[in-house]
């Protein structure tokens, strides 16, 4: 069994009278490539939040790298890629150099000075991911594609350990949304970066991850999709699209 | 040489080195509350101060010794009431701005006396600024300029992205609260120069001119510095010659280098 990085253990979240994340367990391995799946408010975004340590929680523990979420500060072992850039303004005059070079602070201490050694780390990873000469543009410039590369590269740029995509492709042509998801099997086969992804579009979990995490509000199944794959007996919620699609995904 | 000898005035020197300070601050803390939406808690803060002004001038206190600690807090209560009652941002800024004027008025009204003082500060007069004002400008601006740099990277963070911001570490709360104080600080500052009724507009007119044209952050930072101080300079230096109200001199000028920036960007971009 690899190191466990992620232990989340009855965890509860309530917004005001909504429970909407209600007594979850489970453990992260160190290069495990995790699909989180579910229905429309599911509660999927809201325990990725709770993962990162951004909400609070009505009850449970989230352990993360060894620490006590509400104690945590490795801030540099974890990249995130935001749900469809929904938080970008559009006249914000930030240039793609200026973007990804935030990924850095989580490393720094104050003052944090950007430095040439950090502007030659941006520029490399810019590089990695095919977007160099981008990075004097302004960031609402670029397609939906080029500035989920840019939030792809903001989240690398501090070579973390743990990687929480949430829905990365909806503003990816079909083209784009392959090279990107090869891209992030890549950073975990060979970097062996964890990978949690959320995504309604389970053919990609079964072509790419090792484990499914399937939740409404509650956890439904948790474990290697080889194992899911299986056919279970009184398995009312897979048994006919969500099963098909992914044992179809996987062969 | 009229020019020369414009230049030679006491009250001019002050005015110049008090307001460079003043525009380059002010340019700075607008261009991140109009990022961020909040343009308009200037324009509250001003009101407020309005209130504190009064309340010095009826107690007998220096006003702006007044107008600093009841402006910051001000500042803090708007922040607060917006995250924690359920309150949008431009509501919590109408509660306190009325409430500063309505308290201004009251006290005007109670004093009997200080009615030509207090209205003074409505329109500002930054030629007839005391040595004391101009110490005052030129160390209030120094420390937020010390605290934009030290929390540059932090500030830019959160004004961009707040949520992805607090995954890399950055205290988004501290970095509110230092916002609200640093606009507080730069309001009362403002007050002097233009006046509580133009105090808005020495915030947002630089720093929307340096979005027409700015693809960076950091250049929209110095091109909003540039823009602000020049106004300045040349509001004074207009309103000398012309025998015009400085501080609406001020913002005439701001408001001019918008319409240039904005009809070049519509021609050539």
């Amino acid at each position: 069994m690899n190191e466990i990085i992620i232990d989340v253990k009855n965890v509860s979240i309530r917004f005001g009278q909504n429970k909407v994340i209600d007594d979850i367990s489970f453990q992260v391995e160190r290069g495990d490539f995790i699909g989180l799946a579910g229905p429309n408010g599911a509660g999927k975004t809201t325990l990725a939040k709770a993962i990162l340590c951004l909400l609070p929680l009505e009850s449970g523990t989230i352990t993360l790298f060894g620490q006590h979420g509400a104690r945590f500060n490795y801030f540099s072992k974890i990249g995130y890629l935001p749900q469809k850039n929904s938080n970008l303004n559009s006249i914000f005059p930030a240039s793609v150099e200026e973007v990804v070079s935030l990924g850095l602070l989580a490393a720094k201490k104050i003052p944090k000075v950007i430095t040439k050694s950090d502007q030659s780390k941006v520029r490399k990873t810019l590089g990695e991911l095919g977007i160099l000469k981008l990075k004097n543009k302004m960031l609402s410039e670029l397609s939906g594609g080029q500035q989920q590369r840019v939030l792809l590269a903001r989240a690398l740029v501090s070579e973390p350990e743990l990687l929480v995509f949430d829905e990365p492709s909806t503003a990816l042509d079909p083209a784009s949304r392959n090279n990107f998801f090869r891209l992030i099997r890549t950073l975990n086969r060979k970097k062996g970066i964890t990978i949690i992804l959320i995504t309604h579009d389970t053919g990609y979990i079964g072509n790419y991850a090792n484990k499914l995490l399937y939740i409404d509000r509650r956890l439904v199944y948790f474990g290697e999709i080889s194992a899911f794959c299986k056919p279970k007996k009184g398995g009312h919620f897979f048994e006919k699209t969500d099963n098909h699609i992914i044992w179809h995904q996987h062969n | 040489m009229e020019i020369i000898n414009f230049l030679q005035y006491s009250f001019v020197q002050k005015a110049f080195l008090a307001g460079s300070f003043v525009a380059v601050v002010c340019s700075i803390l607008g261009l991140f509350l109009v990022l961020r939406k909040m343009s308009l808690i200037g324009d509250g803060l001003s009101h407020v101060s309005f209130g504190a002004i009064a309340l010095g001038l009826f107690f007998g206190f220096y006003p702006f010794y007044v107008a600093i600690p009841v402006v910051m807090i001000a500042s803090f209560f708007i922040l607060k009431i917006s995250e924690k009652a359920k309150i949008y941002g431009d509501a919590a800024i109408g509660i306190v701005s009325s409430v500063g004027i309505a308290g201004g008025v009251i006290l005007a009204s109670a004093s009997n006396g200080f009615n030509v003082d207090l209205f003074s500060y409505l329109f500002g007069n930054i030629l007839a600024i005391s040595n004391t004002e101009v110490i005052l400008s030129i160390v209030l601006s120094l420390i937020v300029m010390i605290l934009v740099y030290v929390f540059y990277w932090d500030l830019f963070s959160a004004t961009f992205d707040e949520e992805y911001a607090k995954t890399t570490g950055v205290k988004t709360n501290f970095i509110n609260i230092l916002i609200a104080f640093l606009t507080a600080i730069t309001v009362i500052l403002s007050v002097k120069m233009v006046g509580v009724m133009l105090v808005s507009a020495l915030l947002i007119l630089p720093a929307v001119t340096a979005l027409q044209l700015s693809k960076k952050f950091q250049v929209a930072l110095l091109m909003s510095s540039f823009i602000s101080l020049f106004s300045v300079l040349l509001g004074i230096t207009f309103s000398f010659f012309l025998d015009l109200p400085t501080g609406a001199m001020i913002v005439m000028m701001n408001f001019l280098f918008f319409c240039l920036t904005f009809f070049y960007r519509k021609v050539f971009d």
